[in-house]
């Protein structure tokens, strides 16, 4: 029972940076825009959260930092993708590239120190109910925003105007700018809400995760975030269920690494990466009756005067 | 008042040709705000990176040396970007060329086999890389799924397979415990042009390499097929051209030449299979190849500046401690810049005055 329960809760929070980062993502993508620079943003993230909670012993402060830092690193992306109508696809590419450089730079300071990680919930009572007491009521204040985000950003594009206005943005930029709807500027806040969701993802990783930075420690988890949001087709309630499941994948190869299976330890560490191409192959073949993407997804605009 | 990009009505040919030296100097002046940022003299770390390697035999061949593997997978790559596929897992299918290669090399090693293990290992390294590359390109043409992705994935599995052999069955015994195959026999490596040198075979190779798709690319009708099919897909598919069939074309060529540029890595410079063979050259490569142009002589001009700049950072570390890192800032920025130049070949900036009036009246 104490290992189901320690398995929920190390799925939550390997799940917790994925949700985060795709939820941006699905945002930005629903405006029509593809950035590919999430792995550089989250990274990002993480060296300015460390920093940022080393230098101030906050938690929240460091969050901050993350968040911050991948705003600027998605202006960046927006200057370029919208603002000189480059190719989003070699931007996103640039931006990590950038990105793994800036955070070793950055991180080189304090590679190898600790700080206290952020603080669990604990409601007397609630929290000591056997089994699902410190799943529901014991998780950091990550896990819990996540779910609220994801909440938020679906009854944003769903139950308002201005979230229509947005995929509309996404789904045919012309006919949006005919109706005299801002599109530039509207997908320039739609990239700076996933440069913000990616850096907190990012920052995540050393706050609440791992106590400490070393340089690469987000691992592919921002591509792996770009496949979920495919995974979702573009769908806040399946961008949960896929962020839990590959939370899962992973968790399970580390036990089964620990388990002592016989398989080596390498070819486990391979089964995120691989179920990503086995998820992506899948999905994109169920889906042969015509693509769910937003239609104008990753095309360049310039609004013509 | 209000600064607006407007379409050119024909693409400048002026710009087309001085943006990527537009490029590289904003770069450098970026550079030169983050070494003072950094607390280091801009200019004595400037020479460290672009004058010093340039001052010495030793070091010119050493960028000969690296710019082979950038400009063997760049040239790859550039097929792939022209035809409008999206391969950026070149540093996976270079890591399992150089892993195939290698097995022909660990299972001869210390036997009297003759000199067919050299060409034997490029032919498997060649074959394994396109093979790797197929996996994404075939994903893409038959189900559709983004090969950006996929192709990305697989270069963590290559990392992680060629970690297991390195640790588990390849691992040499009298290797003192370290990840790392014994060292290659004579016949199993790259001979070197110059005795005592550092420059190898593989730079002749990676010369051909640029002959071969300027031909391609010029002189053929595949390569015409190629460049329509990115730059017109319209045009292309009543031509008759058939797409799918160039994504899969251009895969497998690049996966050929990135394994083949990983053989040459291994049995060359390296000389033994080992974890960190690579600097990240798949990913420099594509900076390469948008650097270039996507034109093999941009390329192979590209290919040697980058060289340089990895060359440049080592003496940059080991003479100013600057951190590597600063490397692959300077590469990030690069491209940046090398985009946004390229977007004033299409697009000019224009001042807009905004008028009520005529926002109202004529619109």
């Amino acid at each position: 029972m104490e290992l189901i329960e320690a398995i929920v809760l190390a799925v939550l929070a390997a799940s917790t940076p994925l949700l985060l980062a795709a939820t941006g993502e699905l945002v930005t993508e629903r405006s029509g825009v593809l950035n590919l620079g999430v792995e550089g943003m989250m990274i990002v993230g993480a060296a300015c959260g460390f920093g940022g909670a080393w230098l101030t012993g906050s938690i929240f402060i460091g969050a901050l930092f993350g968040i911050v830092a991948g705003t600027l690193m998605s202006l960046v992306f927006a200057l370029m993708a919208l603002g000189l109508a480059v190719n989003q696809v070699a931007t996103g590419l640039a931006l990590t590239i950038l990105g793994v450089g800036l955070s070793g730079l950055i991180g080189a300071g304090f590679v190898g120190e600790r700080i206290t990680p952020a603080m669990h919930l604990y409601i007397p009572g609630l929290t000591d109910i056997p089994l699902i007491g410190r799943v529901l009521f014991g998780e950091d204040a990550f896990v819990y925003f996540s779910l609220a985000l994801i909440v938020g950003v679906w009854l944003f594009l769903y139950r308002t105007r201005a979230g229509l206005i947005l995929r509309a943005c996404g789904d045919n930029h012309v006919s949006a700018h005919a109706l005299g709807y801002p599109v530039l500027r509207i997908r320039t806040f739609a990239v700076m809400f996933g440069g913000a969701c990616a850096g907190l993802a990012g920052a995540y990783l050393p706050l609440a995760y791992t106590p400490f930075f070393i340089p690469g420690m987000t691992a592919g988890r921002g591509w792996i975030a770009l496949a979920l949001v495919v995974f979702s087709s573009w769908r806040p309630g399946r961008l949960v269920i896929g962020a839990y499941l590959f939370g899962a994948v992973t968790i399970l190869q580390l036990h089964a690494q620990g388990w002592g299976v016989g398989i080596p330890s390498q070819f486990m560490s391979a089964l995120p990466y691989l179920a990503t191409v086995i998820v992506l192959v899948l999905l994109s073949r169920a889906r042969t009756g015509g693509s769910t993407a937003p239609a104008a997804l990753g095309t360049v605009f310039v609004p013509d005067r | 008042m209000q600064l607006v990009l407007e379409k050119r009505a024909e693409r400048s040919n002026t710009i087309a040709l001085v943006s990527p030296l537009i490029a590289i100097g904003l770069t450098i002046v970026t550079m030169t705000i983050l070494f003072a940022i950094l607390g280091k003299n801009p200019l004595l770390a400037l020479h460290a990176y672009f004058i010093a390697p340039l001052t010495d035999g030793y070091s010119l061949q050493e960028i000969a040396v690296k710019a082979t593997p950038l400009v063997m997978i760049a040239i790859g790559l550039s097929l792939c970007y022209l035809a409008n596929a999206w391969n950026i897992g070149a540093e996976g299918q270079f890591l399992i060329g150089a892993v195939a290669g290698s097995w022909i090399a660990v299972k001869t090693q210390g036997t009297d086999a003759g000199v067919w293990v050299l060409p034997a290992m490029f032919v498997l390294a060649a074959a394994a890389g396109a093979l790797y590359a197929l996996i994404p390109a075939i994903c893409k043409v038959k189900f559709g799924a983004s090969e950006i992705l996929t192709s990305l994935m697989l270069v963590y599995v290559a990392d992680l397979f060629l970690d297991y052999l390195v640790r588990g069955p390849w691992r040499d015994p009298h290797g003192f415990n370290f990840p790392t195959t014994a060292e290659f026999d004579p016949v199993a490596t790259v001979p070197l042009l110059i005795e005592g040198g550092r420059l190898h075979l593989g730079s002749i190779i990676a010369l051909l390499v640029v002959a071969g798709a300027a031909i391609l690319l010029g002189r053929t009708i595949k390569g015409f097929e190629i460049r329509v099919v990115g730059a017109a897909p319209r045009a292309a598919r009543f031509g008759g051209f058939n797409a799918n069939q160039l994504i899969i074309l251009t895969f497998a060529v690049s996966g050929a030449l990135a394994g083949l540029a990983g053989i040459i890595e291994v049995a060359g410079p390296v000389g033994h299979l080992q974890p960190g063979i690579s600097p990240g050259y798949g990913f420099t490569a594509i900076i390469v190849a948008f650097l270039g142009r996507l034109n093999p002589l941009g390329i192979l001009i590209a290919g040697l500046f980058l060289a340089l700049t990895f060359i440049g950072g080592e003496q940059a570390q080991i003479a100013m401690k600057i951190p590597l890192d600063v490397t692959k800032v300077f590469q990030g920025i690069l491209l940046f810049y090398v985009l946004a130049c390229d977007s004033l070949i299409l697009y000019r900036f224009k001042l807009v005055f905004p008028n009520r009036q005529v926002a109202s009246g004529t619109h």
